[in-house]
């Protein structure tokens, strides 16, 4: 249906050099994270390598424990890797210092938490502002842009409303519209319906159906079979490696 | 444009908390209030020093009898007389003026009440030397002195003590040793003058004095005013010189008389108080640390509590330097709240005390500009340690922080 949205099978670039014309949002290679707990070591992630284009909507499923949420973070920059290279539209991520890598979360990255993770103080509006604020844009450009992006997600009547006054859902909204408004080039949902009831859940996956639509590219973690069917493809993890990679052929 | 969002999020987790935060700033507020009134208090004192000294009029040397320096316990027969004082007026070229003294505290009666005053026989050059000016009736003159007349001026609260109006006192005749003197003059209030109280004493002229009612020719003190272009250390040389040579002392002996300057005997005042002052200073601004760590203490709460926003706001983009500038910034406005509301505390506390404890009091704006820096300072300094831990911490941590 989309141009966008046909892809042979990601094939993992063969040298650095071929990262940059490989044209992917995101490319892993060998991703490593580990965590050691007194005498053990846990390999959260264990050799990841995956590779995103634009356009693409891509579920990733598995077991608890599996990595699923581990690997989410390192591609959003809010963790870092211990081993094995990751570049954000072609440029290597993992190598980033502090400041390139804030700049990073804030320009390209939009990222949906299950569990919102939004200022309980302040407006649904200034929660959507905050991304703009770290980018230095003017405040009237801010106001309208916050207020275009509350607007995409259908919260414009809750301008005023704080977190606490609204519902899961309209929370999730809010965060949704958080992470478009800097138009990034990825959008990242770990188990973003996880804390919805069913009926609520829809109406987001619906919503990120649409900015697929749209032209965003998406990667969402789930638990939900039914959440999967919505994505294009289907990356399966297990103890820390991928173990499936499938494209949906309903979609 | 960013500082105005920090700004406005550190006012909003202040307001969010807002007895916390007075109880925090109440540290800053009696620590920059201790200080500034401790400060104004020793800088009033040193005024009043000051304003004492100046009073003694400047550059007045006091010849005094004995070989003590500086006004001398009472001596037994004074050795100086009008010789001297002639002496030093024809030959010290460093000497503007030179005022006799011969007094002493005398029963002075004015109808049927007794007072205790203090009497000064002394030339009529006494009122322009020491900068007095005449309320009423006018000064006796050197005519009056040889003629050995009995007039007296009397200090501006003189009439005071005989429950008299101080234009009544005019023409009035009072009694010294039960001789009868007339009031011709009546001074403008001076004030306390070093040890004497100036508006309670009475003048007369010096041959009056001597031959009328202390029966002697010797003088108690010859007072000296230092000429222009000289300083006090050069005209006292002079004097000892000269006095040396009218007493006749020969080299190796000691001098039978005093030089003093009576300012010496403040200056060394001024040093006790402005170290005073400063003691004071120093400890009021103990009070101040005392409120930075508690400061201190409720940013590192606040960073605690706030761990996941600030994990929120780095996963939106925020830099290490935006933390740790909007904590750095939210301590700093305690610590300036506290400081300006210390200083208005610190303002009232002084002149309260002003008002009733009738002491001078000077808030100086050196001392509330340097209370302000220093609350700032406290600010970005106990700030600084909670703000860092803030801004180093790593998204995810800081996101999972429950
Ligand atoms: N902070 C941590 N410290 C130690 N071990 C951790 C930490 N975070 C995750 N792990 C471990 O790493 C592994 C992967 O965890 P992760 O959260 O990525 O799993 P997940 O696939 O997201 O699971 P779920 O579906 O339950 O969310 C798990 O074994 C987990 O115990
Ligand atoms: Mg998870």
């Amino acid at each position: 249906m989309d141009a966008t949205a046909i892809h042979t099978p990601a094939r993992a670039p063969e040298s650095a050099g071929a990262v940059e014309s490989s044209g992917a949002v995101i490319l892993t290679r060998g991703l490593r994270r580990q965590y050691r707990m007194g005498d053990t070591v846990i390999n959260a992630l264990d050799g990841v390598d995956l590779s995103i284009r634009p356009g693409e909507y891509v579920a990733i499923m598995g077991p608890s424990g599996s990595g699923k949420s581990t690997l989410m973070n390192v591609i959003g920059c809010l963790d870092s890797p211990d081993g094995g290279e990751y570049w954000l539209n072609g440029q290597l991520a993992s190598s980033m210092n502090d400041r390139e890598l804030a700049r990073v979360r804030n320009r390209e990255i939009g990222f949906v938490f299950q569990t919102f993770n939004l200022l309980q103080r302040a407006t649904a509006l200034h929660n959507v502002e905050v991304p703009l604020i770290y980018s230095g844009i003017a405040r009237k450009e801010r106001l309208a842009r916050a207020v275009e992006a509350m607007r995409q997600v259908g919260l414009e009547s809750r301008l005023d409303h704080q977190p606490n006054e609204l519902s899961g859902g309209q929370r999730q909204r809010v965060a949704v519209a958080r992470a478009l408004v800097t138009r990034p080039s990825i959008l990242l949902a770990d188990e973003p319906t996880g804390n919805l009831d069913s009926t609520t859940a829809t109406e987001i996956l619906e919503l990120f159906d649409e900015l697929h639509r749209a032209g965003n590219t998406i990667v969402l973690v789930t638990h939900d079979r039914k959440v999967g069917e919505h994505a294009e493809r289907v990356v399966r993890m297990l103890d820390g490696r991928v173990q499936s990679d499938t494209r949906n052929s309903t979609s | 444009m960013l500082l105005g969002e920090m700004i406005a999020v550190a006012l909003q987790s202040i307001r969010a908390n807002l007895f916390r935060g007075f109880l925090t700033m109440l540290g800053i507020i009696i620590g920059v209030g201790s200080v500034i009134t401790m400060v104004s208090l020793g800088s009033g004192a040193q005024q009043a020093i000051d304003d004492q000294i100046d009073k003694l009029g400047a550059n007045i040397l006091s010849i005094s009898s004995g070989g003590m320096m500086h006004r001398g316990v009472s001596q037994q027969t004074s050795t100086l007389t009008i010789d001297d004082a002639r002496a030093i007026a024809a030959d010290a070229e460093t000497v503007a003026a030179v005022v006799p003294e011969k007094s002493s505290r005398l029963q002075v009666k004015l109808g049927n009440q007794n007072e205790n005053l203090q009497v000064v026989g002394t030339t009529p050059n006494f009122k322009d030397v020491n900068g007095y000016e005449l309320a009423a009736g006018s000064n006796y003159t050197r005519a009056d002195g040889a003629a050995k007349r009995r007039f007296a001026v009397a200090g501006h609260g003189v009439a005071a003590k005989f429950d008299t109006e101080t234009e009544g006192l005019l023409g009035e005749t009072l009694y010294m040793n039960g001789i009868a003197f007339e009031v011709v003059g009546i001074l403008e209030p001076v004030g306390q003058v070093g040890w004497r109280n100036v508006d309670e004493q009475l003048w007369i002229p010096l041959e009056t004095a001597q031959f009328r009612v202390f029966g002697t020719d010797t003088l108690d003190r010859i007072n000296a005013q230092v000429a222009p272009g000289f300083t006090p250390d050069e005209a006292i040389i002079d004097l000892e010189r000269i006095m040396r040579r009218e007493h006749k002392i020969l080299p190796g002996k000691n001098n039978d008389f005093g030089i003093g300057d009576p300012t010496q005997f403040f200056n060394v005042r001024a040093a006790a108080t402005s170290i005073f002052a400063a003691l004071l200073a120093g400890i009021a601004s103990i009070s101040l640390i005392v409120g930075g760590i508690g400061i201190m203490n409720i940013m590192l709460v606040t960073v605690t509590e706030r761990t996941r926003e600030v994990g929120i706001r780095k996963a939106l983009g925020a830099t290490r330097l935006n933390i740790l500038m909007q904590f750095l910034v939210e301590s700093l406005i305690l610590c300036l709240l506290g400081g300006v509301v210390g200083i208005l505390l610190g303002t009232g506390v002084s002149a309260a005390i002003a008002q009733f404890a009738g002491w001078q009091t000077i808030v100086s704006p050196q001392a509330v500009a340097i209370a302000f820096a220093f609350s700032a300072g406290v600010g970005l300094f106990f700030g600084i340690w909670p703000a860092r831990k803030a801004a180093n911490l790593n998204p995810i941590d800081a996101l999972r922080y429950e």
